[in-house]
């Protein structure tokens, strides 16, 4: 095995078993979400052995770092247990869940009955920030200043929501 | 290759976090006793040799170890022992991108100074940072104590709330440099401009051949003065030293996030904090003091004059050695103006922490970011 194959074994591995770790640790959330933060870096480091280099720092930075620590803000706050969760709600998360499991199921069935693709040369600079910049300001630019305006109005909204309270 | 990593990782690790590290103890110690008109540390001694008190990290370290290390009643025992290491091990890695000096050519070998140097080393940096903020959560919250919990949640706040401000404030210099990569930014900054250049550029006023000698090293500090200023202020913030030092609060929350750790894992949280000192020190004099560059002598013109008298290898190995003092120089004032900051300035309210992040420097940085395409657009277009 080369050296990228072990390092690609090794962060799938950690992934698999952390989001396992994060599912059925039902008992502290506090673990969960560390559990959580472990599944986020071994997908930085497969993204890395990919090349997307941006996205591995950009996935460590904002869901690694950023969001998981505001869930646990939220968590240890709340210090919430399991069987506190509203329990009327439980049979929507469950068929949800029980919806995208499927989803990702059916869809990797399918990936992997038929013929997988042959890899291909990468082009010079790929998935540098350098590349993503600009692929992002002239491809993409209508859908990338679409979603700023999402996150503007999410913006505001939080502010509305939370003024409301203070005041 | 492989032995050239080894060898640059062992540097880092006994050199840099194994010697220097400790030695910022002392100095911080000293330095506050010379500005508090103390003596200051010198009763650690062997044989009555005191060695006008370095001695007293090794004194420290003995303690630390031979401490009990107490778990509290009640905590989450496994979160509470792996916390310290959590905080611990983003501080010694975020020296792998640290360039202590630039790319020599010996005949057919090349030899770099920097033990990584991936593209995108600034958001190396950034990413390592984000994950730091886990040791302290986590100590907070394992620790099973109250005051313990807020100073986890403060530092959670300030952490994340700084760590946006610290990207955006330094996007002028990406703009200014076009990289990310620490090593081009240091080599970008190995030349000098003409100061009163941006009359002729910006205005149209054309300046005098005989006032070209006015001249400044082409660092980031002088391309991006408010952007020194606030990445400054951030990455000390994101280092919890006072004054940004809300999440330990002793005189409110007695020690924060660290309140019931003993022996060597007190001591870990302690020295991350004096590692990260170090990488704050060696990031802000790449980014902006111009890294390994001497002002005013490039690397061409070392190796061209002495080399043409002494030899090229000679000259590129005595540059190589230059270059290397020089970024160890601006290393070292940078420590003295966090350690002179951090015995001057009181501790910031927490509220007032939140305020500076959220209602100065990130207005500002955004400001800092506009003004600099503006002026960019003007240069180019």
């Amino acid at each position: 095995m080369t050296t990228q194959e072990i390092l690609f074994y090794a962060f799938a591995a950690l992934a698999v078993v952390s989001a396992l770790g994060m599912v059925l640790n039902l008992r502290n959330t506090v673990a969960a979400a560390m559990s959580l933060v472990v599944t986020m870096v071994s997908l930085a480091g497969i993204y890395v052995l990919l090349e997307a280099h941006l996205v591995a720092a950009i996935q460590i930075m904002v869901y690694g770092g950023a969001i998981v620590v505001l869930f646990l803000f939220v968590v240890m706050l709340l210090n919430l247990r399991a069987d506190e969760f509203a329990p009327g709600r439980q049979w929507l998360t469950k068929l949800a869940a029980g919806l995208v499991v499927f989803a990702a199921g059916a869809e990797l069935i399918r990936l992997l009955s038929g013929e997988l693709p042959e890899p291909g040369e990468l082009p010079p600079g790929f998935g540098g920030y350098r590349m993503v910049g600009i692929s992002l300001y002239t491809d993409y630019v209508l859908l990338v200043e679409m979603a700023s305006l999402l996150l503007l109005a999410a913006i505001v909204g939080a502010l509305i929501l939370a003024k409301r309270r203070i005041d | 290759m492989p032995i050239e990593v080894v060898v640059k990782t062992l540097f880092i690790i006994l050199v840099v976090v194994g010697a220097l590290a400790p030695v910022i103890t002392w100095v911080e110690r000293k330095q506050s006793a010379v500005m508090q008109d103390r003596i200051g540390a010198n009763r650690a001694d062997v044989a009555g040799i005191t060695l006008l008190g370095l001695l007293h990290p090794a004194a420290d370290v003995l303690k630390l170890l031979s401490k009990e290390d107490v778990v509290p009643l009640g905590a989450n025992r496994f979160m509470h022992l792996i916390s310290p290491l959590i905080a611990a091990v983003p501080a010694i890695v975020g020296y792998a991108v640290i360039p202590f000096g630039g790319v020599y050519q010996f005949g057919d070998t090349r030899l770099s100074l920097v033990a990584a140097d991936p593209d995108w080393g600034l958001l190396y940096i950034f990413a390592i940072g984000s994950i730091a903020t886990y040791g302290t959560v986590m100590a907070g919250w394992s620790s099973n104590n109250n005051w313990s919990l807020l100073g986890g949640m403060r530092a959670a706040a300030q952490m994340i709330s700084y760590e946006v401000t610290m990207g955006l404030s330094v996007v002028g210099i990406f703009m200014v440099f076009q990289t990310l990569k620490l090593t081009d930014m240091a080599l970008a900054q190995d030349t000098t401009f003409r100061v009163l250049g941006f009359l002729d550029v910006l205005f149209g006023i054309p300046v005098p051949a005989w006032l070209d000698w006015v001249r400044l090293p082409a660092w980031g500090i002088f391309y991006q003065p408010l952007a020194f200023l606030m990445f400054l202020a951030a990455i000390m913030a994101e280092n919890k030293r006072p004054p940004f030092d809300a999440p330990e609060g002793e005189s409110e929350i007695i020690a924060g996030f660290h309140l019931e750790y003993s022996g060597m894992r007190f001591g870990l949280f302690y020295m991350s904090e004096f590692i990260e000192v170090i990488v704050i020190a060696g990031l802000v004099a790449t980014i902006f003091l111009g890294g390994w560059a001497i002002p005013y002598l490039s690397t061409q013109t070392i190796i061209g004059g002495v080399g043409s008298v002494l030899g090229t290898g000679f000259a590129t190995g005595l540059c190589m050695l230059l270059h290397f003092g020089c970024f160890m120089t601006k290393v070292v004032v940078m420590i003295w103006l966090q350690m002179a900051l951090r015995w001057t300035l009181p501790r910031f309210r927490y509220d007032q922490v939140m305020d500076l992040c959220w209602k100065i420097l990130l207005p500002l940085s955004l400001a800092n970011i506009f003004v600099t395409g503006f002026v960019m657009l003007l240069v180019e277009g």
